[in-house]
């Protein structure tokens, strides 16, 4: 069970008991106002408390929060979208939905990883962890972006890449390596928004963009905390630990020179405004591609490389830097 | 040209090791170093391949001299990173066991006349592992052969992107592909070796990225490791899974080839792609 989840149903409570008295002091006429306030206050004082400071395991466990926005809503608030199937080889992979659309007016192709929100679509979807198939959709998509001169918009959900028998069989690194290297070398502007968890390779093959945002409760980590808890500690259950060690928040993410910019939550997380979350993100990413519009190929390439190679480079001696056109 | 000193001490001074006895991990026998090192580091029992260090792979692969890159670069703490033990230890120890700064080395040697831009990871560090010096060093590798014009040769052995350097880990990833992109897109030649192991991080990345793919016999490799696989299916795993004969016949790799073979069909894919520009022989050597 999600611990987030659980810490949030005293909260629900309380806040049907507040609308229970609103109702009652409205419809019998007495005077509850009192009572309400002081409900109120409490419940202020509890939200603050859960989630005014979250630690990097709560933040896993918000990124994983079963009702969090999934890229499929983001994509249904576009101003319109054209799904595109398959990897023209095997099958369709539906833990990717991409498609041609439109963002503010603005023609893209955007690639979403897509959890279910529940067991059955879970299921479906094979929990968000992408097959090779799906990795090669998004190839496929992404240089079709470059060759139509259409901006790239990716939304990143993922606890990574499917570890399955087919999935090996079927060569998943060299599909990963495949959308890195199409990223690489598209000319066209590219954002991705890490909208949940952002694992591993498998979400990095969506995410080797000019423009990298983060939802404030996103995270994005080298591997699962579960997996680096059981590789360093050999004990799965000191994943809390192995979160906190990662530095896997959005804030860390920042501090490292990875993300460009992240968007805040309302308290409590995402879920409990979809539509303004929603809104900021969308928001966010049409100004970024506005900024990058004018860009030639040329720019976008340089500047992308340069983005990439500093990352990390602050403790060579001498550093090494490709001179290239400025 | 200056020959890394680890290197120089290699050639041609395996007569002043003491005699040592290594146990093969596969079939148990002992084996006399100095026997191994003449057989490639191949159990003469049972054949089971020994992972190399990456200063004696280097040493069988070029002609003469081996220019070293990168080897400035060093690696830090960026994460103050701790678990078991702290990371700059670990560092540490990895530094004086396997005689490396870091677990991959790169530079500019001469391969059956060719020159080559060469890259070889080593297990023995840290596992192989990616975090941001092997970054550097390997697109460092891709610059500076880019601006020579020269083809890439690199040898990987990774357990993935290091842990313990984070996100910074992860984006070598993104750092390394793009550097190859670039190496490519000038019309460059770049062969990859897969040795035991390569998954994770590493064959996401720059080890499928390579014109031609191959695989050193019985090598493991594979994006999710044996383990995570054994426990997402719970249940065990055929012994060829994973393994390159494996990913030849799924269509993965171009090739597997037997140590003792490896220098030569080296030799013969270089002439393909660079003989020409290099002035090869018409037979396959360079001149």
């Amino acid at each position: 069970m999600n611990p987030i989840v659980d810490r949030e149903k005293g909260l629900i409570e309380l806040g049907r008991r507040i609308e229970e008295l609103k109702t009652l002091s409205a419809t019998q006429n007495v005077d509850l106002s009192t009572q309400i306030a002081a409900l109120e206050a409490e419940y202020a004082k509890i939200q603050q408390e859960i989630f005014g400071s979250l630690t990097p395991w709560q933040r896993v466990n918000m990124a994983r929060h079963p009702k969090r926005p999934t890229a499929a809503e983001y994509i249904a608030k576009l101003d319109a979208f054209d799904e595109l199937h398959g990897d023209r080889f095997f099958r369709d992979d539906p833990a990717v939905i991409a498609g041609f659309a439109k963002l503010r007016g603005r023609r893209v192709v955007v690639v979403g990883q897509q959890r279910g929100r529940d067991t059955k679509e879970n299921v479906r979807v094979n929990f968000g962890m992408v097959t090779p198939e799906g990795y090669r959709k998004v190839r496929r998509l992404f240089e079709l972006a470059s060759h139509l001169g259409l901006p790239i918009v990716t939304f990143v959900d993922t606890k990574g890449a499917d570890p399955g028998i087919g999935s090996e069989e079927r060569a998943q690194s060299e599909a990963i390596a495949s959308c890195l290297y199409a990223l690489a070398e598209s000319r066209v502007p590219s954002v991705s928004t890490i909208v949940g968890e952002g694992g591993s390779g498998g979400a990095l093959a969506l995410g080797l963009t000019d423009r990298i945002i983060m939802l404030q409760h996103s995270i994005y980590s080298v591997a699962g905390p579960e997996a680096a808890a059981a590789i360093l500690f050999s004990d799965a259950t000191k994943a809390p630990e192995a979160a906190a060690s990662l530095r896997l928040t959005s804030d860390d993410a920042v501090l490292l020179g990875i993300a460009d910019e992240v968007i805040g939550e309302p308290l409590g997380g995402a879920h409990r405004d979809k539509d303004a979350t929603i809104e900021l993100v969308l928001n966010a990413i049409e100004r970024h591609l506005a900024e990058l519009a004018p860009w030639t190929p040329e720019r976008l390439q340089e500047a992308r490389y340069r983005k990439y190679r500093q990352i990390g480079a602050w403790r060579a001696r001498t550093a090494p830097s490709e001179q290239g056109p400025r | 040209m200056p020959m890394p000193e680890w290197l120089r001490s290699r050639k041609g001074a395996q007569t002043e090791e003491p005699a040592q006895w290594m146990k093969c991990p596969s079939c148990g026998e002992l084996l006399y170093k100095s026997d191994l090192k003449a057989n490639h580091e191949i159990c003469m029992k049972c054949g089971h391949y020994f992972r190399m260090h990456a200063p004696d792979r280097i040493v069988s692969l070029v002609d003469g001299d081996f220019t070293e890159l990168g080897a400035e670069i060093e690696p830090g703490d960026p994460l103050g990173w701790v678990d078991k033990r702290p990371y700059p230890d670990k560092l540490q120890s990895d530094r004086e066991k396997s005689g490396l700064s870091e677990a991959v080395v790169t530079g500019f040697g001469a391969v059956g006349g060719f020159t080559v831009g060469l890259g070889v990871m080593d297990f023995y560090f840290r596992g192989g592992t990616m975090g941001t010096v092997v970054g550097d060093r390997v697109a460092l590798l891709f610059e500076r052969a880019r601006e020579r014009k020269l083809p890439v040769v690199l040898f990987t052995a990774s357990g993935g992107a290091r842990m313990e350097e984070g996100m910074l880990a992860l984006m070598q990833l993104a750092k390394t592909t793009q550097a190859v992109e670039r190496f490519r897109r000038d019309g460059l030649y770049y062969i990859a070796v897969l040795t035991d192991p390569t998954t994770g991080g590493v064959s996401a990345s720059f080890a499928f990225q390579a014109h031609v793919v191959v695989a050193e016999a019985g090598a493991a490799i594979g994006f999710a490791g044996r383990r995570v696989i054994e426990q997402t299916i719970r249940q065990k795993l055929p012994e060829n899974f994973q393994r390159a004969e494996f990913l030849l016949e799924h269509g993965a790799i171009d090739m597997v080839v037997e140590r003792p073979k490896l220098k030569e069909t080296l030799v013969r894919l270089l002439d393909y792609g660079v003989g020409a520009a290099q002035g090869a022989s018409p037979n396959g050597r360079a001149r």
